[in-house]
């Protein structure tokens, strides 16, 4: 564990060296890399996708300026979100634009799988499966991994409350760790996994939803 | 749900603390007992193990021209000011 972290940790040394330097290239990769999450987190506080844009301009300002004072001790790509998310509250708040908590991750209580799926109390012992899950290990792969089921995910993500979805993204899209994540996005552990579960189990639902039409009877 | 045993229902909520390694010792044993003899359970946790794998095939969008454009204005910009 501790190889790939070093390993990561002197790309990442490198890199910000050569940005310090005004490599062009190095840029480039930076912002095709992490711009378009830092997009649609802007988008999640501010009024529109312009503004959102200008959001994210400001962020790579915020970065150049503040590149030499990077030290390393969160990862770069986590140091650029936050000033991102920082830069797009204020400007959401500047806007008077205040988007209630529920909008953004969802209803609280909401449950992630059918309730009517399990028994009820007096049905035995209540809470076990009174309809099976698939078993989706029995789906061929080329039709799980098939065009259509990855447009599903897409599709899926894209109906998810804004923040469940960059949670998601950035963990299973993207690859970060949990605590990336919870740095970058300003979130308490437990409110990023209760985000990352319902998130997932939206993507989940909405799969076995296209995966059963097809598997039925 | 009688005693320490867990009931589907828990299970189904806690999957993703399972699969994050973020459940205590304790309630990691009662759910890895409870998913090797509950069937449903286990195809459960299966669904979401591929859910996670389907997500993990795709890849993130592109900054439009217009913006990457107008970024690499701003990096120049900066550069100037820096002598560089």
């Amino acid at each position: 564990m501790c190889r790939v972290g070093t390993q990561a940790a002197i790309e990442e040394s490198a890199l910000v060296e050569r940005l310090r330097a005004g490599d062009e290239a190095t840029f480039l990769e930076l912002i095709d890399r992490l711009g378009p999450t830092m997009l649609r987190v802007a988008k999640m506080y501010v009024s529109s996708a312009a503004v959102a844009e200008e959001v994210v301009q400001d962020a790579w300002l915020g970065v150049l300026r503040g590149i030499d004072r990077f030290e390393g001790r969160a990862s770069l790509r986590t140091w650029v979100l936050r000033i991102v998310t920082n830069i797009a509250k204020t400007r959401g708040k500047r806007e008077g634009r205040s988007v209630p908590f529920a909008t953004l991750s969802g209803a609280e209580d909401e449950p992630t799988w059918d309730p009517s799926a399990f028994t009820q109390h007096g049905e035995g012992s209540g809470g076990s499966w009174a309809s099976m899950p698939v078993d989706w290990s029995g789906i061929p792969e080329d039709r799980l991994l098939a065009e259509e089921s990855m447009s599903v995910v897409q599709g899926a993500i894209a109906g998810l409350p804004p923040m469940q979805a960059a949670v998601l993204r950035l963990r299973d899209v993207m690859g970060w760790s949990s605590q990336e994540v919870r740095n970058a996005l300003e979130l308490s552990e437990t409110n990023q996994r209760v985000l990352l579960h319902r998130a997932r189990a939206g993507v989940r639902r909405a799969v076995n939803d296209y995966l059963e039409t097809g598997t039925s009877g | 749900m009688i005693g320490n045993e867990m009931s589907c229902r828990e299970i189904v909520d806690l999957v993703t603390e399972y699969l994050e390694d973020a459940l205590s010792q304790r309630e990691r044993t009662r759910f890895e007992e409870h998913i090797a003899g509950c069937d449903g359970c286990d195809r459960t946790v299966e669904q979401y193990r591929l859910t996670i794998r389907l997500t993990g095939r795709l890849t993130e969008d592109q900054l439009s021209a217009p913006v990457r454009d107008a970024l690499l204005e701003a990096f120049r910009g900066w550069k100037r000011v820096r002598d560089l």
